[in-house]
């Protein structure tokens, strides 16, 4: 592992109005890593991750994303083009098909011809394992695909970092899996990931380290199988016994 | 710029487009040429002498349109926009707009709007503002605009706000401007939502030109009056005007219906 970080954190303060909600952070994020965040809601993980490609303004601190500080216009969207994002919502474009979905930011983003990037459209979206919807419209599709598009959305941008807000949280039961194999995929290829979420599972396969928020702070931070095992601060072991029930 | 082709997924309902209500602008349309045909006199003459003015009627409606649309979506924009001056400036211009009847805009624009510019054309001692004589056309589109504008700008400003957050979210997030992403995602979806409301401001838009009249514009309504004054017939000139406005209307009204057909998503 490089010993430069990919992303930086440092110190990231965050105010709501009177909210307080994030409290100094520090984190750093090496290539090749996935680390996955837990924490109760309201805990300040989503507008952690959101702070990383400035989603969310923070008001303290510094946030340095593969060389660039996340200071001026130009920087932010230079980091946002390097930087993927799921949500929990999808947000897919609902008037454009699959296909145009994935290739819209790469011909105006990213300047491709249109054979260009319906050729990556159609590679990313036989990764996800979906290349028969390319033609239909989001409306058409399972939560479980429209998540598996949106991934392919992002992957199309080549982004260095992908960011997950809760992708599998708005998903029925049965469909979780699918989007959760195809970012297990992503991570055996060596993808650097941040991932908020409560799946266990997916966090003990594939994270090299698991953290835990509480009230806009880092309160542990440790390989998964630690964290979750033997987890030292009572905090973690309080908030694991409710999601582990 | 091109987007992918839309044309390769046809996905909307191939059910045809079925509207009974074309029959209605269909039957005042006979009614219209079986009084010409059937009572040549008055209706033929009623018909000739107008005909002019529903072209004007046409001009003045169209023209403004097309300036309501692109100033209404800038007004609607600005006030979205996190710039507090513009912002500031953009509502207080709502605001005042829609406090003022239009029929007493129109008249501000070409009665007292020109006796300022004569006043200041005085004052700086320059003679192409003293001598300027408005055109009623152009100052009756100029009202037009401005005022509906401002009903516009709330227009688009409800549809785009109807657009979830997570769209332009997502736009930002893949690395698109504000106005790529404004473009390309929220607009495009937005337009879908406030058609309907588009639709009734060109209809009330068109019926409000008939307020022109009383700034020398020859329009519809104004040859109309001109025509009862000399013929002494009120009954069949206004008959006859309001059928015109009717078709105009009406048929208004199903073009905003099939455009609304054509672009709508399938659920």
């Amino acid at each position: 592992m490089e010993r430069e970080p990919i992303i930086h954190i440092e110190n990231v303060h965050k105010w709501f109005g009177h909210v307080h909600a994030l409290r100094g952070v520090n984190l750093d994020v090496y290539k090749g890593e996935v680390v996955v965040i837990i924490g109760p809601s309201g805990s300040g993980k989503s507008t952690l991750l959101r702070c990383i490609n400035r989603l969310e303004e923070f008001d303290e601190g510094k946030i340095i994303v593969d060389g660039i500080p996340l200071d001026s216009a130009e920087n932010i969207n230079a980091v946002r083009t390097e930087v993927g994002m799921v949500f929990q919502q999808f947000n897919l474009f609902p008037h454009l098909t699959v296909l145009e979905n994935i290739c819209l930011a790469q011909r105006i983003v990213r300047k491709r011809k249109k054979e260009e990037a319906e050729a990556i459209a159609m590679e990313l979206l036989r990764k996800v394992g979906i290349p028969e919807k390319a033609h239909n419209y989001p409306a058409q599709l399972s939560g479980g695909q429209q998540q598996r598009v949106a991934i392919a959305r992002a992957l199309a941008m080549n982004p260095k970092i992908m960011l997950f807000d809760e992708p599998t949280s708005a998903l029925d039961p049965e469909m979780i899996q699918e989007v959760l194999d195809v970012m297990l995929n992503l991570a055996r290829e060596g993808m650097t990931m941040v991932v908020v979420s409560h799946e266990i599972g997916f966090a003990r396969a594939a994270a090299h380290r698991a953290i835990l928020m509480d009230e806009g702070q880092i309160v542990e931070e440790a390989p998964p199988d630690i964290l979750f095992n033997n987890p030292r601060h009572e905090r973690t072991r309080a908030f694991l016994s409710k999601v582990l029930h | 710029m091109n987007l992918p082709a839309r044309d390769s997924a046809p996905l909307l309902s191939q059910k045809r487009f079925r509207d009974p209500w074309w029959l209605l602008v269909l039957a005042i349309v006979l009614i219209v040429i079986a009084l010409v045909v059937l009572q040549p006199d008055p209706f033929q003459r009623i018909l000739l002498f107008v005909r002019d003015g529903i072209q004007v009627t046409i001009y003045v409606t169209l023209v403004s349109f097309a300036l309501v649309l692109f100033l209404g979506l800038i007004v609607g924009l600005i006030r979205l926009s996190k710039l507090t001056l513009l912002r500031g400036i953009a509502t207080i211009y709502v605001e005042v707009i829609r406090g003022i009847p239009v029929l007493v805009q129109l008249i501000f624009w070409y009665f007292a709007f020109p006796s300022l510019v004569q006043d200041i054309g005085r004052s700086v001692g320059w003679s192409p503002l003293m001598n300027y004589r408005p055109n009623p056309v152009a100052m009756a589109i100029l009202g037009l605009t401005i005022c509906y504008a401002a009903y516009m700008s709330e227009v688009y400003r409800a549809g785009i706000q109807s657009i979830p957050r997570g769209q332009m979210e997502a736009a930002r997030s893949l690395g698109m401007t504000y106005f790529q992403a404004m473009r390309y995602v929220i607009l495009p979806q937005a337009v879908r939502v406030i058609l309907p409301p588009v639709g009734n401001e060109f209809i009330t838009l068109l019926k409000d030109s008939s307020l022109t009249s009383v700034v020398a514009v020859p329009e519809l309504t104004r040859r109309g009056r001109e025509f009862m004054a000399a013929s002494f017939i009120p009954l069949q000139t206004w008959l006859m005007v309001s059928l015109l406005y009717l078709v105009m209307t009406l048929l208004a009204t199903r073009v905003v219906a099939w455009i609304e057909y054509k672009t709508r998503l399938e659920k």
